[in-house]
């Protein structure tokens, strides 16, 4: 049996977190390697070995060290395709360009104002960062549109992607997490009422209420 | 049924999914939305793409919008035509990484420094020089990152040609055309690898679709 994969960097971070979700929807074992950012070691010449632009997360397998948290989710996914959930991943092509195109909202579209708000609203603080008021409203206002869409995708479809609990809705987990709690930005969720059925029900999973546990004790 | 690739000639998403076909000398049928007039904004196209951005796509009964989820389905349902774009089993891992790093590394700051130096003066608008004075220096450091990973592997995600390269040509050719031109000729191996994938016969048609516009 092969030894548990590793995953460097605090779960508290959001990329890091994608990869804690991804990982425990599979059943796959894992060991949790930590990287002191506070001191500075993601950006010193060890850590750069493994990921070279200086960001959590970087993962290894016996086989494999990669980086990108939605590149190793794809890589998790493909490699134990028969473990764990096997929907999260579809093997069926047309299924899976579904996944995919939903994936890619998430990156492109979803990501920029949600990230920049996360940033503002719940780290910013913690490093005693002045908030940036111009971005938290330019940020609010492109985070309604694109709910506005996901309210109008999520009235016809369960899920983004399909009927399915995909890595398409799970990629949306860890901003939307810190948006609805410390982000007070639940009303944003909670006024769309298919935004808000979904959110529900996935931030319910299991794996992600694992997570958030293994947040909250780092 | 062809496949339908819905955009623009000059809108660099849409300019993925055609080099994807090129290369895979695939045939489609191009439906031009008329950006100027807003048509990405309104019904009908917003039933393809509800974000109103272009290109959309579509193969038989199959709809899809997001240039790289459009490529990537392409390069997979058609693996045995043309160039193989994507790789089996384990090497396909770390194209994959190269592929988040365009999308999420390179693009973000590409689109930012293209939107200030090439399409402002196009629409006669001012370039805010702050803008590109702030994202210089970062492209810099990603290319930086870029010139030691091309000393290691022929191309960004591994030894041959792949969508972790394709993705960058349409943004990567703007910026080629402008005074940061200067950032990848400084850097060998960066500088060889972009003459290399743009001087890709696939990519040269994908640019001949403008000037026949």
């Amino acid at each position: 049996m092969a030894a548990p994969v590793k995953v460097y960097g605090p779960p508290l971070s959001t990329a890091v977190s994608r990869v804690l979700a991804c990982l425990l929807e599979k059943d796959v074992e894992f060991q949790l390697v930590p990287v002191n950012m506070a001191n500075g070691e993601h950006k010193k010449p060890e850590y750069l070995k493994i990921q070279p632009f200086g960001q959590v997360p970087a993962f290894q397998d016996e086989s494999i060290a990669i980086f990108e948290s939605r590149a190793i989710c794809r890589y998790i996914c493909e490699k134990h395709a028969d473990k764990g959930n096997k929907n999260l991943y579809s093997t069926n092509p047309l299924v899976k360009a579904s996944i995919e195109q939903w994936l890619e909202a998430e990156g492109q579209t979803y990501n920029p104002p949600s990230s920049a708000l996360v940033f503002q609203l719940a780290f910013a603080p913690r490093m005693n960062i002045k908030q940036d008021e111009e971005s938290i409203k330019l940020n609010d206002q492109k985070l309604s549109k694109v709910l506005d869409i996901y309210d109008q995708r999520l009235e016809s479809s369960r899920f983004l992607a399909g009927d399915e609990f995909t890595l398409a809705d799970l990629s949306h987990l860890p901003n939307t997490h810190y948006l609805v709690t410390v982000g007070n930005r639940g009303e944003a969720f909670s006024s769309r009422k298919n935004v808000d059925r979904w959110w529900n029900e996935i931030s319910s999973r299991d794996s992600w209420k694992k997570v958030v546990e293994m947040q909250k004790s780092k | 049924m062809v496949m339908k690739v819905h955009g623009g000639v000059a809108s660099t998403a849409t300019m993925r999914v055609f080099a994807t076909l090129y290369e895979k000398d695939l045939e489609f049928e191009f439906v031009p939305v008329d950006l100027r007039a807003g048509e990405h904004k309104k019904e009908p196209f917003l039933a393809l793409n509800p974000f109103g951005q272009v290109p959309a796509f579509e193969d038989g009964d199959l709809k899809l919008f997001e240039s790289r989820a459009i490529t990537g389905y392409i390069a997979h349902a058609y693996a045995d035509k043309g160039t193989p774009l994507v790789c089996e089993g384990k090497p396909m891992a770390t194209v994959g990484v190269w592929m988040e790093v365009e999308a999420h590394q390179f693009d973000t700051l590409a689109s930012k420094l293209q939107w200030e130096l090439v399409y402002k003066p196009m629409f006669g608008m001012a370039m805010d020089a702050a803008v590109v004075e702030e994202n210089e220096p970062k492209l810099a450091k990603v290319l930086d990152v870029y010139e030691a990973r091309l000393s290691q592997s022929k191309y960004l995600g591994c030894d041959c040609f792949t969508l972790a390269d394709l993705h960058h040509l349409p943004t990567l050719t703007n910026l080629m055309g402008t005074p940061l031109k200067k950032l990848f000729d400084a850097r060998p191996k960066v500088s060889a690898w972009v003459a290399d994938i743009m001087a890709r016969p696939a990519w040269a048609k994908v640019l001949a679709m403008r000037s026949q516009k």
